[in-house]
């Protein structure tokens, strides 16, 4: 019942990635492009995903805990650290050259396009990078 | 290459990824992090760690098949540039990600809603670089 669930979870924001135009690059790269060919779509989508996750979360939260776990799992971590300010201008610069990102790539791979698969295998490199490059730290949950 | 500006299918986009990631916290109790999904499926350390985290990843990615059958034609994808763009944006992607724990969906959508102070930093700083990194390609390099 819990895979199931998480499945169809899966499948509804999919499908809102599909429909809103996240997994285009061309449309992803020019929300970016201010001086070129400027599409502000993007921001569309974030306002509408925001309004459902301000109010639904709160309304979920009244909960003693989730359907299918013990409690709910929430970050914890509060560090304004470089690690957090360095890792999101990295992911930034990325995202600029790339046009996914990866909550975008994992719906479109769906779509049976090799660029995406491309763009996700290098994205799991990157994770083995960053493991390799600070041992110390694999063993954080990220 | 200009694309066409699409605010109602943009937003009614937003809403549905908003109900999933909600719908999520109602099921497991989780954030939406596609970051933490898929390198905590790389790297599960048990079988329960990877296969919610599978089933996930599978609904999400049936989703394009889904629309085909309702709509007739697959979401429209556009890549502007080359793979090899595609592969060093891929692993900045993925080292950033990790690092920064957080994407476009764990900080973007996720950690704004609960007004993480950490979200708060981390979008607006990958934001700005994303912008400035298509404006040096586009404007500067390629212009």
């Amino acid at each position: 019942m819990k895979h199931l669930f998480a499945c169809l979870t899966g499948l509804v924001f999919g499908t809102g990635i599909a429909i809103s135009g996240m997994m285009d690059p061309a449309k992803v790269l020019n929300f970016f492009d201010i001086a070129g060919a400027w599409d502000l779509s993007l921001m569309f989508v974030m306002g509408g995903a925001l309004i459902i996750t301000s109010l639904g979360y709160r309304l979920v939260w009244r909960r003693a805990a989730p359907l299918f776990e013990q409690s709910f799992q929430l970050p914890t971590s509060t560090a304004l650290d470089a690690r957090l300010i360095g890792g999101a201008a990295l992911f930034g610069i990325g995202w600029g050259i790339a046009g996914f990102c990866p909550g975008a790539a994992i719906p479109a791979l769906g779509t049976g396009r090799w660029e995406v698969a491309l763009f996700l295998v290098s994205v799991t490199g990157g994770f083995y990078l960053r493991r390799l490059l600070s041992p110390a730290l694999a063993k954080t949950a990220t | 290459m200009e694309t066409v500006f699409t605010p109602f299918a943009s937003f009614g986009g937003g809403l549905l990824i908003g109900l999933g990631a909600v719908l999520l916290m109602l099921g497991l109790g989780r954030v939406f992090g596609a970051t933490g999904i898929l390198s905590g499926a790389v790297f599960a350390e048990s079988r329960a760690e990877l296969t919610w985290r599978m089933a996930l990843i599978l609904g999400m990615m049936l989703a394009p098949g889904l629309l085909f059958l309702i709509t007739g034609t697959m979401p429209a994808i556009t890549v502007p540039v080359s793979p090899v763009m595609i592969v060093i944006g891929g692993v900045i992607v993925g080292l950033g990600a990790s690092l920064g724990s957080g994407c476009t969906s764990g900080h973007g959508v996720c950690g704004l809603s609960r007004l993480s102070l950490r979200s708060l930093v981390a979008v607006p700083t990958f934001m700005t670089t994303a912008a400035i990194t298509v404006f040096l390609i586009r404007h500067v390099v390629g212009g």
